[in-house]
């Protein structure tokens, strides 16, 4: 065993790259409360008063403070940088100073240049030059290899969101390594794998030797990196600090050279746990100390930024990195995963107040320990900041190291990784099947010029009919571009510092999405139930609904409705498992916009449901605003019946909340006449 | 016995312990003058269920009402006793906590046949929320165009059988809030035995809208909503009129470690 293991349990972690077994063998559940937490340190009241002043600047010029413009970013592109060198336990940033947005063109340089214009800066010529003449990008990739429908699909808006001009993010390196490990020996590992590649050249093992190679660069510039900080990650980290700050550098690594859709951090929290029981053991660090180490890396997580346009914001609704931490959980032998440590990452909301970064998902299990449950409840009702996951569906299929990237893809980590597919939008799929592939706004010819609805009167059948062959084309092209998207990410935009901290050979999900499903489900419901009428323009295009008499809506726990939303997705998904994906990826899909559902209701017409064109979808699988009358557990259980086998990559639902409907104030209502009597 | 039943919610917070699946049944012969509830007052209208499906409803999200249970308020629930009595019936047989939310106003002590219904109702139900509106009697006809005498008799009746009781009072500012009657009040409650909770309700202007809507004349027009620091203080005046009678009666107070709501 090496110096920095002595006290640990050995297994088959000592000898192989194993994190898991390492946080099995080693962890210590806690059950108590969150007493023993300790507040903010003098240095993280003062480092956090800077952030708070740098906010402000950054707000004042408009959004962003400053940006390369220059210098391309990569993992060793930029000397160190710092808030104030001499109180900052954890350090790192992705340039040479805070709230400096790196230069990522890659993806593609036009966004890359749009990002900079669009805030008054300028991308240098020659980077412009470069990345337009002598080196293609993702995005120029993708082009030149879509179809003339894939091009129409994306104008349409039919499939949103594609990641062809942005990177994909979802990608979870298994950041833990760097410090369970150092680097010198994961680098020994990606040579083994190197060797062990088939010797025979297909193009798969071409590919994969070309990637383990850049993985191994990338391993190297990450000790370089460090090593400018002053920090030498090459051997494993001997203390709770050294093990937080090797842990960030493998993920500021990553967001150094992508700037993904959502780059998530992984399942740190209980891992890091360990070495803080050992510390404290030992004497090495107080509590004190170890919540500063914390809050200080939770606060560098705070400031992760990317340069990016006003569109993208307004489709994911601000400027989100998707920071995401796993934290809690059951094991599958049956303990469950809380620790001190997961009480002291949701502390960070108390000690340096409430933020949406980094995106605190607890790994919710009916079976967690009662006194963290109350503590989450506490920071939930302070803070708004903390999101639930369904650990007890989720740890059947995952096990127990899953992590979820972005808000709820769950991934095992460093063994699988995620294509991200954005979404197609099954209403405006619907409209198609109705106008036979006929675009309901822009009157152009999208989709196959299947037959179109006769007659005024909708006929449920007849319109399902015509639906299922309008999604079986869509599934077929929305996989294919996909196909494309993910093909070019991989050959100019890969993601070699996550990779690089991934197993040799990685399960893919390959990842797609629908949106607007309550409309949908809403809209065949009025089909079925009542009598919707078609208006036509004077092309003959339905453009408009009448719809007489009442229907089911989802959203009420009413399977006359839940069923078609249900049997919706597993159709979808179906016809999505039947096509060729790139790599042979694993296809999900997910029901899950939070936020771009107002960008997907703005493409799309009028629908039966009533639903009027321009008008928001209802987000993810939330039934439509003010359509579910029966209160919020009718709501939630027509969403729960939405089969997660066929839509692993998740299902969200929207929920907020007045207060004053969770019940009333113990002073208003005591619900004990005798504590009133007493007081 | 199907019910009269004017709408549900599938998660009612504030109607009883818990999490609660909460039935509003059509129909009242109250016109409280503050009621928000105007719409469940016709007694013909609402839609007929069947008992069965609402507890189905409630079984098949049965996790949600682990600590909580089925509340019916309405409109006035014990204007169907029949329906009541099935409903709890099989509420208790699979297991479900029972909770009425009532006005008293149906009872009649000299009334056999409601009597005797109510003698197979009780035992199928956990809790009764006792909504007095006023202690006197005059103020309360004025209040309600109701007389008060068999709602106050329930509340015995309910002591009796050894129901539990949670009392529920709105206070409305200078309807209800007089300290004589909130005292008043709580010297009549003081001496139910089974008194568990006091749930004094701070009136509100929420159900204005609902008034316009039927065309209804509001009849509490320009009165404001009481404020929680009044409510809070009128909450008092009742308590220390509980406190005068249990003094009286020579009842010991309970000492309590901890609000029972977090069982």
């Amino acid at each position: 065993m090496k110096p920095e293991w002595n006290d640990f349990v050995g297994g088959k972690w000592s000898y192989e790259v194993n994190v898991r077994d390492f946080i099995q063998k080693n962890y210590t559940p806690y059950d108590g409360d969150e007493s023993f937490l300790a507040g903010p340190t003098q240095n993280t009241k003062d480092l956090w008063a800077q952030v708070l002043d740098l906010q402000k600047q950054e707000r004042e010029a408009g959004g962003v403070l400053d940006m390369d413009t220059k210098v391309i970013s990569t993992i060793t592109s930029h000397g160190p940088g710092y808030l104030d060198k001499s109180k900052e336990t954890i350090v790192g940033f992705q340039t040479d100073k805070p709230f400096k947005r790196s230069l990522q063109p890659y993806g593609g340089i036009r966004m890359a240049e749009k990002a900079c214009t669009d805030n008054g800066y300028e991308v240098d010529p020659e980077v412009s030059e470069f990345f337009s003449v002598h080196r293609k990008t993702h995005n120029a990739g993708c082009f030149d290899a879509y179809t003339p429908e894939m091009r129409a699909c994306r104008s349409s808006h039919v499939i949103t969101g594609l990641p062809d001009a942005y990177g994909r993010g979802r990608i979870i390196g298994d950041y833990r390594r760097v410090a369970l490990y150092g680097i010198d020996r994961l680098i020994e590992d990606k040579i083994e794998q190197k060797n062990s590649t088939g010797r025979v050249m297909t193009d798969d093992v071409i590919r994969l030797r070309e990637e383990i190679s850049e993985q191994m660069i990338a391993l190297k510039m990450m000790k370089e990196m460090a090593a400018s900080y002053g920090c030498d990650i090459s051997k494993p980290a001997s203390n709770v600090q050294e093990a937080i700050q090797a842990t960030y550098f493998g993920y500021l690594s990553a967001v150094k050279e992508q700037n993904g859709a959502a780059m998530s951090l992984g399942r740190t929290s209980t891992f890091l746990d360990i070495y803080a029981q050992r510390d404290l053991k030992n004497g090495t660090f107080t509590e004190e100390q170890i919540q500063e180490f914390v809050d200080h890396f939770v606060m560098k997580l705070r400031l992760i930024k990317f340069a990016r346009t006003p569109e993208y914001n307004q489709l994911f609704a601000g400027d989100p990195v998707w920071v995401t931490e796993s934290i809690g959980g059951m094991g599958v032998d049956g303990r469950h995963m809380v620790t001190k440590m997961s009480f002291r990452f949701l502390h960070t909301l108390e000690n340096l107040g409430a933020a949406p970064e980094p995106n605190m998902t607890v790994l919710w299990s009916t079976r967690l320990p009662e006194a963290f449950k109350k503590y989450c409840a506490k920071m939930s009702i302070q803070t708004s900041s903390i999101q639930y996951e369904n650990d007890d569906l989720m740890r059947v299929t995952h096990g127990d190291d899953y992590g979820i990237a972005c808000c709820v893809s769950s991934m095992v980590i460093g063994k699988q990784m995620q294509f991200f597919g954005a979404r197609a939008n099954l209403a405006k799929c619907m409209l198609y099947a109705l106008n036979g592939g006929v675009d309901e706004v822009s009157h152009k010819q999208v989709g196959p010029k299947y037959r179109k609805v006769e007659g005024d009167i909708l006929d449920f059948d007849d319109v399902m009919d015509k639906f299922r062959d309008m999604m079986e084309w869509l599934a077929d092209v929305y996989v294919n571009t996909l196909n494309v998207i993910h093909y070019m990410h991989d050959k100019y935009c890969y993601e070699r510092a996550q990779m690089a901290l991934h197993d040799r050979d990685v399960l893919r999900y390959f990842a797609t999405g629908i949106a607007g499903l309550s409309v949908v489900a809403d809209s065949l419901s009025a089909i079925k139930y009542a009598q919707v009428k078609c208006i036509r323009d004077e092309e003959g295009i339905i453009v408009d609904f009448e719809t007489t008499g009442d229907f089911p809506k989802y959203g009420n726990d009413d399977d006359r409705v839940d069923v078609i939303a249900r049997d919706l997705v597993k159709e979808f998904m179906t016809m999505i498992r039947r096509h060729h994906t790139y790599r042979d990826s694993f296809p999900t899909m997910s029901v899950l916009t939070i936020t771009s559902n107002v960008t997907y209701g703005k493409a799309t017409g009028n629908t039966p449901d009533g639903r009027k064109k321009g008008q928001p979808f209802a987000p993810g699988a939330n039934p439509m605003h003010g359509r579910d009358s029966h209160g919020a557990v009718s709501s939630l259980a027509s969403v729960s019946k939405l089969p997660f086998q066929y839509a692993q990559d998740g299902i969200s639902n929207t929920f907020s909340i007045i207060p004053g409907a969770l019940g009333k104030e113990d002073t208003v209502f005591a619900g004990d006449i005798n504590v009133d009597l007493n007081n | 016995m199907q019910g009269r039943i004017h709408s549900l919610e599938s998660f009612g917070t504030v109607d009883g312990p818990g999490t609660r699946y909460v039935v509003f049944v059509q129909g009242c012969p109250m016109r409280c003058k503050y009621c928000h509830n105007p719409d469940t007052w016709e007694m013909n209208a609402g839609t007929l269920m069947d008992p069965a499906e609402i507890i189905d409803n409630i079984e098949r999200n049965r996790t949600f009402y682990e600590n909580g249970g089925l509340t019916v308020t309405g409109g006035e629930p014990l204007m169907q006793p029949d329906f009541l009595i099935e409903l709890f019936t099989l509420a208790k047989e699979k297991n479900i906590h029972t909770c009425i939310d009532s006005s008293g106003i149906a009872f009649k002590p000299d009334n056999k046949a409601f009597v005797e219904k109510m003698e197979r109702l009780m035992p199928l139900t956990d809790l009764v929320m006792l909504d007095i509106k006023h202690i006197d009697p005059d103020k309360h006809k004025e209040l309600t165009k109701q007389p008060n005498d068999g709602i106050l008799a329930f509340a015995k009746y309910l002591d009796e059988k050894g129901i539990d009781i949670w009392i529920r009072h709105v206070i409305v500012p200078g309807v209800t809030d007089d300290d004589k009657y909130l005292f008043d009040l709580g010297y009549f409650i003081g001496g139910l035995k089974n008194l568990k909770a006091l749930d004094a309700l701070p009136y509100h202007t929420m159900g204005v809208s609902k008034y316009e809507k039927l065309g209804i004349e509001y009849p509490l027009k320009g009165v404001p909503a009481m404020n929680k620091a009044d409510l809070l203080k009128k909450k008092q005046v009742i308590l220390d009129g509980i406190r005068k009678r249990h003094e009286d009666d020579g009842v010991e107070h309970v000492e309590v470690q901890s609000s029972g709501m977090d069982e």
